[in-house]
């Protein structure tokens, strides 16, 4: 039996997309989803930079119990900003909008995304809200937490709190466009027999992760909207003293900013599933059950925003609706859970890097899905609610699922966007650096937060400092294991070796063309004939444990 | 679309078809899945205010009679009928391009784009009655801030004066109409995106660009057009109508 | 204290036992699914490494039968977890009807609190051990929200509303108090002190503080000096403007047909907009009082109208001195509220 050879790819043209033109208006008005990917790639990265250098402000602050570091006021403008960057402009658009949007075509045989020309104006968007952000951290910052909770954000905080909204305002149509278009292209643009049960699960979960985008977003936009002008024109439907309620804030900001949680984290579920299957040469145990958990998700998850208003007068009876909504909503992702687990089952599993974040991904998913049930279950969230155990728990998902996800779907595809590898060994060294910083940064924060220590706390009782200098000195790991990656990868765009079209033997579509692909992705549109990670013939398929014959896909 | 494949080479010819799509065909469904997708993300953009103005309705009925009550029914329903009928004049401009007749066809967007003009004219005036009668809620406009004469209960009706019914503070009604403006506003700024995109589909189809085969943009922009009408269908009745029965 | 470094905080309320017990719960079913992944996931890896570049893997479809398992037994155990938190969270929520009331009020960064026997705190609260206490608490300007890590419990504290939260000190001692709601610059220095003492030292303390007006007969005061007297009555008995005798917590038939209970939210209400709720059968001449009186003296208001025969306490008597001396073990034995 043969491995995956390579397919009938053309003889690699030296013209690709990278060099089909030159100049930076070429890039700056490009209409080519795989430029935008980089130009988007290029904009977070920059952006995650900044989180993490507010990250690493916020860990020195917390080594000593004094607040000796910084003073409360900057502290404050600190953790606000490090969350409003990585919320609103690494982790959403971090995997949609560099991955997605390079592969989303490429995976379905098309030569570009339904709408090029909005694909590029999402990124100005995105650009302008940033700049409008930056702006606001530069003329004095914004310390209302990325929550905006009212009435503080309304009428007691003194920093630039309208300017921040509107980028995040602005920011959020960047999203709502790039939802709009990968919806409108995996429908109508599918190669001919690419079928919806023979896409890859990353396009599925890119699917659903779009749903929340076009769903979710327009919420609060128009809620930092209102916000807005409750600040500057003195009108209010959340302030108290106007007769306004502070609490509809909360329900509005939660009906998108739970969903928010998956559009983090379902790109990254999306990622895991390409890399399980395709270095274990195996297809996804139970496609169709992942495939739909992802829909399941999507849906779900905007009925559970009530989970985080447990400790805010809210009907008990309310209470207990969200949080039986929220196990339930746990469920489809423990499926995930379980059916990357049994993928592996007698595979053909190879150490390379990406694996190895997709192995990290999964123990750490675990434990971050895990503690989110001490937090859907309504007496312990009474305990733990804005303690670090909330911290701590969403740092699990965001860090130990999203980013481990992207780091890994990065490495995977690297070959394919910049047509050279990156140096194994490094990444696997580094790989393996983050993952013990990340874990001793973050699992210490799960027993600070259980002995009462609330968050968003520049000075602390200093029986908690044992823990906040196991995170710190963990913190400092995870940041010199990120700088690792981040130098290999600029060095190996120069003097990385030269990348096969299909460097993994897979049988992916993105594989099939060249590396990096032309403009246009494939010489001739593709026909499909074969299902999603089908390495072997499907006649071999083994089936374990079926109801009956007729239930069965392949 | 496996067909489509191989009929690729033949239908490459219309001037309209963007180079990333297999057919005309392909083209016009990508265009109208969008809007379609688009319409749904407005409709929860509008449904956050809808959210707010059911809280508050709940709370204050009898500020939200009060404050409807002193709203300008005539030309709400003035506006109502006018919007309808620009939605009529569209449905025709999008069947007049479809069979590719293109005076016709000008002609009822021309007729789309008045009307519309109409309604932002009419809603014009009644915000101007407003700011005369300051009822412009906070600081919007300095120098105007929220201050309506209250109508005394002895005095002979006024229509400039506020009649505030048992239980209404004029706190509650200025909340009224923070939301008032806040969606008559929100959905004027979509009538002006709109009456702009028709200017641009009346300038195309002077240039005959439109044909039987491509005609997606008039399709898409009435699908939006019809949209903002029904958010108005619904606005009408939620801001000016509800309530009326509390008055005597 | 242990020497050691803790994994859970101090245990000083009836509730805090019953918290850890599922927490505990929780952890264990996170740490065994954990290591049960981490295992399998480790196995795997060994296992089935590849160990040539040309092997390619038996595809397996999948399996209902597995799927189905892994589905439905997370969630008969994610219900255990519900119904276990929800039970919990009923009780907890559920305040006793002969609790000490303490009213507490936040603001920017410290809290005030006063016991109805008058006297008042800053950041301090003393309880005694054994007895239900309730907190009735507002906040002046921004989200804040009590915090007693070892009393397990929190509840937001929001500027427009009362809301409420209680517990049963089992412990003597002094414990933290957290503002757990971002509040501003000085957030983490809106902290306190909780001390639990002994009934008889509590008493000692009470005694010691001696002098204060009680929160009801200040709100009697005001209810003379606001002029509050000339519609309601001298105390409160009615004339141009309804009984306020008996009122609290009763429903309270409107103008209109509807009726309503009358709790703090319903007093503050009617104090300061007056013409929200007119009650059957009165004309809606009350003035506001928005602007004139402060959180602290609606409080007050709130006491002094509670105290009138009727209502949760008798006038002018503290609860707490008025039924002293009831021994810890017959009352405030840490086991007492076992299912």
């Amino acid at each position: 039996m043969q491995p995956i050879e390579s397919f009938e790819v053309p003889a690699p043209s030296k013209v690709n997309y990278i060099n089909a033109q030159y100049g930076l208006k070429s890039w700056l008005l490009t209409k080519d989803h795989k430029r935008i990917a980089l130009l988007y790639l290029a904009s977070i990265t920059f952006f995650f930079f900044i989180g993490g250098i507010y990250a690493l402000m916020i860990r020195l602050e917390l080594l000593t119990p004094q607040g000796d570091f910084l003073q409360s006021t900057t502290y404050n403008k600190v953790f606000t900003q490090h969350g409003i960057i990585m919320v609103f402009f690494f982790l959403i658009p971090s995997i949609p909008a560099t991955l997605g949007n390079f592969l989303i075509p490429m995976m379905i045989g098309a030569k570009d995304l339904a709408f090029p020309r909005i694909n590029l104006l999402s990124w100005y968007v995105y650009l302008v809200g940033g700049l409008i952000t930056i702006y606001a951290l530069l003329a004095g910052g914004v310390d209302t937490g990325w929550t905006f909770y009212t009435p503080f954000s309304t009428t007691f905080s003194n920093s630039y709190v309208v300017a921040t909204g509107l980028g995040i305002f602005i920011n959020g149509f960047s999203s709502i466009l790039t939802g709009l278009n990968f919806i409108v292209t995996i429908h109508t643009m599918r190669a001919p027999g690419m079928t919806w049960f023979r896409m890859p699960l990353f396009l599925w979960s890119h699917y659903a992760t779009s749903l929340i985008m076009i769903l979710g977003t327009p919420v609060i936009a128009i809620t930092i909207l209102l916000l807005a002008f409750e600040r500057v024109a003195g009108v209010g439907i959340f302030d108290p003293e106007l007769g306004g309620d502070p609490i509809l804030f909360q329900h509005l900001f939660w009906f998108y900013s739970h969903p928010a949680v998956y559009i983090m984290v379902l790109p990254g579920m999306g990622v895991i599933s390409e890399l399980v299957a395709n270095f274990s040469r195996k297809n996804i145990f139970g496609y169709s059950f992942v495939a739909f958990s992802s829909i399941a998700i999507a849906v779900f998850g905007f009925l559970v925003w009530g989970h985080h208003m447990f400790v805010t007068p809210q009907s008990v009876y309310a209470g207990m609706i969200f949080s039986f909504l929220s196990f339930a909503v746990a469920i489809p992702s423990a499926i995930k859970v379980f059916n990357w687990t049994a993928t592996l089952y007698k595979s053909s599993i190879s150490y390379d890097t990406p694996m190895l974040y997709a192995l990290g991904f999964i123990g750490l998913f675990t434990i971050g899905g895990m503690t989110g049930l001490f937090l859907a279950s309504l007496a312990t969230d009474v305990h733990l609610s804005d303690t670090y155990f909330v911290v701590a728990h969403f740092h699990y998902i965001m860090v130990g699922g999203t980013l481990m996800a992207y780091m890994g779907g990065l490495h995977y595809w690297w070959p394919k966007i910049t047509g050279r590898m990156y140096p194994e060994g490094w990444g696997r060294f580094s790989a393996l650096v983050i993952f013990v910083g990340f874990n001793l940064t973050f699992l210490p924060q799960f027993i600070a937060g259980y002995l009462g220590m609330p968050r968003r706390y520049h000075a602390y009782p200093p029986e908690f400092q044992v823990f906040n200098v196991l995170s710190t000195a963990g913190a400092s790991i995870l940041g010199f294991g990120m700088l690792i990656p981040a130098i290999y990868f600029v060095w190996s765009m120069r003097y990385g070796r030269h990348a096969e079209p299909n460097p993994w033997h897979l049988p992916g579509l993105e594989w099939r063309t060249q590396s990096p692909p032309p403009t246009e992705n494939f010489e001739v549109t593709p026909i499909v004939t074969w299902e999603a990670y089908e390495f072997a013939p499907p006649e071999e398929t083994e089936v374990v444990g079926r109801f009956g014959p007729e239930l069965e896909r392949t | 679309m496996i067909e489509s494949h191989a009929t690729t080479q033949e239908v490459h010819g219309h001037r309209a078809l963007q180079h990333h799509f297999e057919n005309m065909e392909q083209q016009r469904e990508a265009g109208t899945i969008g809007m379609w997708v688009f319409l749904v993300t407005e409709i929860m953009f509008f449904g956050g205010m809808f959210l707010a103005y059911a809280l508050y309705r709940n709370m204050f009925p009898a500020a939200f009679a009060s404050a409807s009550n002193h709203l300008d029914i005539t030309l709400g329903a003035v506006n109502t009928g006018v919007l309808i009928l620009s939605s009529f004049t569209m449905a025709m401009a999008v069947y007049f391009t479809q069979v590719g007749k293109q005076r016709p066809q000008i002609i009822a967007l021309v007729l789309t784009l008045i009307l519309g003009l109409a309604f932002l004219g009419i809603k014009a005036v009644e915000y101007h009655e407003k700011y005369t009668d300051r009822l412009i809620p906070g600081h919007l406009i300095p120098g105007a801030s929220f201050g309506p004469a209250v109508q005394e209960h002895d005095q002979p009706m006024d229509a400039h004066k506020l009649h505030l019914l048992p239980g209404a503070t004029l706190k509650q009604v200025e909340m009224f109409y923070w939301i008032y403006f806040a969606m008559t506003g929100m959905h004027a700024l979509h009538m002006i995106i709109g009456a702009g995109l028709l200017i641009f589909l009346i300038i195309w189809s002077m240039k005959g660009r439109f044909d039987p085969e491509y005609h997606g943009p008039v399709e898409v922009v009435g699908l939006y057009w019809h949209f903002v009408d029904i958010v108005w269908i619904f606005l009408f009745p939620l801001l000016y109508l509800l309530g009326r029965h509390f008055e005597h | 204290m242990q020497s050691w470094i803790p994994l859970i905080p101090d245990s000083a309320s009836t509730f805090s036992w019953k918290v850890d017990a599922l927490y505990f719960y929780l952890s264990g079913v996170t740490v065994f699914f954990t290591l049960l992944i981490s295992a399998v996931l480790i196995f795997f890896t060994i296992r089935y490494r590849r160990r040539s570049p040309y092997e390619i893997p038996r595809p397996i479809a999948g399996s209902h039968k597995l799927e189905t398992l892994w589905t439905v037994i997370p969630f008969v155990i994610s219900m255990t977890m519900f119904g276990w938190g929800a039970q919990l969270y009923f009780e907890q929520y559920k305040p006793p009807p002969n609790a000490i009331e303490v009213y507490v009020v936040g603001k920017q960064w410290m809290w005030k609190l006063q016991h109805a026997t008058g006297q008042r705190e800053i950041n301090e609260l003393h309880v005694p051990v054994g007895r239900k206490i309730k907190l009735i608490m507002t906040s002046e300007d921004v989200i804040h929200d009590v915090f007693i890590p070892a009393f397990r419990t929190k509840a937001d504290v929001v500027p427009g509303r009362y809301t409420t939260l209680w517990f049963e000190a089992t412990k003597p001692g002094k414990y933290h108090l957290f503002c757990a709601e971002y509040c501003g610059m000085n957030h983490s220095g809106m902290t306190g002190s909780v001390y639990v003492m002994e009934a008889r030292e509590f008493d000692n303390w009470l005694s010691g503080n001696v002098g204060n007006v009680t929160p009801a007969a200040a709100g009697q005061q005001l209810y003379q000096t606001l002029g509050c007297a000339s519609c309601h009555g001298a105390n409160g008995e009615g004339g141009r403007g309804p009984t306020l005798v008996g009122l609290f917590g009763r429903q309270t038939p409107l103008e209109g047909g509807q009726s309503v209970r009358a709790d703090e939210a319903y007093i503050k209400e009617s104090i300061l907009n007056p013409q929200a709720k007119i009650v059957a059968g009165f004309q809606p001449i009350m003035p506001t009082f928005q602007g004139q009186v402060s959180e602290d003296q609606i409080i007050q208001l709130i006491a002094f109208i509670k105290s009138l025969p009727g209502g949760t306490a008798s006038p002018g008597a503290s609860p707490a001195a008025g039924t002293p001396a009831q021994s810890p073990a017959a009352s405030g034995s840490p086991t007492q509220n076992i299912r």
